[in-house]
């Protein structure tokens, strides 16, 4: 069981400045994400986009905001859950609460701070009507072992990075790739699908594009998926995997039946006081709550986070009496041992 | 400035006639959000997520798609000749009257 003192659900911008919040407290930080990596929308939907109105920074890419971040949390040593999704809260005797992944991982902890964004980030799955019916039987959107592939027959489906990037991979380790996508150009990158193109060339991709799957076939495992090509009709292509690789979209998930009061898809928190929700001790912070006057902005979330923090160490330290201290005054010593403080000035006496 | 009246088909057929200003540099997700239609908008306007895909019902003349648009569409689900994403098309006085459908949720 991992324990710490405020479990933040949701490793984007605003999760990842919490640990520097708490860190500051002394209050011990955990990260549940679903994504595989920090840094939430940033990182998988614009990590190339710039950003204009993070204070202090006229410019910034979303990518380069979660790398500072990283840096700027480093000496508080979060620890990270990712790529499970927060499941299920528990109320334990002691006040404190369990947070329990999808994979199963225990977390607990006396507080806990959603910082959840739009939801926890789920595949796409494409509108084909069994497609359901065989998901662990021959069709994944994600590719957690490719191993699992190896001389292996494997259709994938998509037009983006994560299309590409598997297809090139997999055709070094599957007995047969087919790449189907509906058009002729893709949008990842330009070497990559330059390399596909090669592979193409070189027999080791069958590339079947201006086409979409839209059927499955198998009885308790895929078989084959039927293709609709824009000119040439219906293709059937023998396999043993069928992954469409399609992104992902964010979906509130699990945490809508936490008991929490929602409202419009997002967490009431009915203050600023202290982002509080309606169950104390759990917190909503970020683009994930909403209360009147509410900014879903990256800088309202840096703001609700230091606030929540405050609330939280009272809640932690009931009797105990905080008095906050600027940085440039009291630095910033890390777990790690590590610590940043401002220069001294030298004063020299001119003689 | 004057607004422009768009109509919008929501997922469940039911018909919205909106006002939507042509001098707030608003675009059509952002028309939908405001109205509090179920349009998500994850990506915030940046042709990333397709959650504000539409179909356009009248014969407007719309602007032209960029490759971001284009290929994010490529992507999609549920997509016909005329699909559009709602957050690449500006509210302009030429939009007056404009009918759209939203696409299915995915």
């Amino acid at each position: 069981m991992i324990k710490t003192d405020i479990l933040i659900i949701g490793a984007g911008p605003t999760g990842l400045f919490t640990v520097f919040e708490a860190g500051l407290l002394k209050l011990k930080t955990h990260l549940i994400d679903a994504l595989p990596q920090p840094g939430g929308q940033c990182s998988e939907i614009y990590p190339k986009k710039p950003i204009y109105d993070i204070p202090g920074f006229p410019e910034i890419l979303a990518g380069d905001l979660v790398n500072n971040l990283m840096e700027q949390i480093k000496p508080f040593e979060p620890g990270f859950t990712l790529g499970e999704r927060a499941e299920t809260i528990e109320k334990l005797e002691d006040d404190t609460f369990l947070v329990t992944t999808n994979k199963g991982t225990k977390h607990n902890a006396p507080v806990v701070a959603i910082a959840g964004g739009l939801g926890s980030f789920e595949p796409r799955k494409p509108p084909i009507p069994n497609i359901t019916d065989f998901e662990d039987k021959g069709v994944a959107y994600i590719i957690r072992d490719p191993e699992v592939y190896r001389d292996k027959r494997v259709v994938i489906a998509g037009g983006g990075d994560s299309a590409l990037d598997w297809t090139i991979f997999l055709a070094d380790v599957a007995s047969e790739v087919t790449l189907v996508h509906r058009r002729n150009e893709f949008r990842g990158a330009l070497d990559s699908v330059e390399r596909v193109a090669e592979l193409t060339k070189l027999g080791k991709v069958n590339l079947i594009t201006e086409a979409e799957v839209k059927e499955l076939k198998g009885d308790d495992h895929v078989t084959c998926v039927g293709i609709k090509h824009k000119t040439e009709g219906d293709i059937h292509v023998d396999t043993d995997y069928f992954i469409p690789l399609f992104g992902l979209s964010p979906k509130l998930g699990p945490i809508g039946d936490w008991g929490l009061e929602i409202e419009k898809n997002a967490i009431k928190v009915d203050n600023s006081y202290d982002y509080q929700t309606n169950i104390p001790g759990i917190y909503a912070i970020g683009d994930v709550n909403t209360y009147k006057g509410k900014l879903k902005l990256i800088l309202s979330g840096f703001h609700e986070a230091a606030i929540m923090c405050q609330s939280a160490y009272q809640r932690i330290f009931p009797d105990k009496k905080y008095v906050m201290k600027y940085t440039t005054v009291g630095g910033v010593e890390g777990f790690d041992g590590s610590k940043k403080e401002a220069k001294k000035e030298v004063v020299k006496a001119i003689v | 400035m004057s607004d422009v009246t768009i109509k919008i088909k929501d997922r469940e057929g039911e018909l919205h006639e909106v006002q939507a200003p042509t001098d707030m540099a608003m675009n059509l997700m952002e028309v939908c959000k405001a109205y509090e239609l179920p349009v998500e908008g994850t990506c915030g306007g940046m042709a990333m997520c397709a959650s504000c895909q539409c179909y356009v019902l009248s014969d407007h003349e719309l602007p032209e798609m960029s490759q971001d648009e284009d290929l994010m569409l490529a992507e999609a689900f549920y997509v016909e000749d005329n699909s559009r994403l709602g957050c690449q098309i500006p509210i302009t006085p030429e939009l007056d009257g404009l009918e759209i459908e939203l696409a299915p949720e995915s």
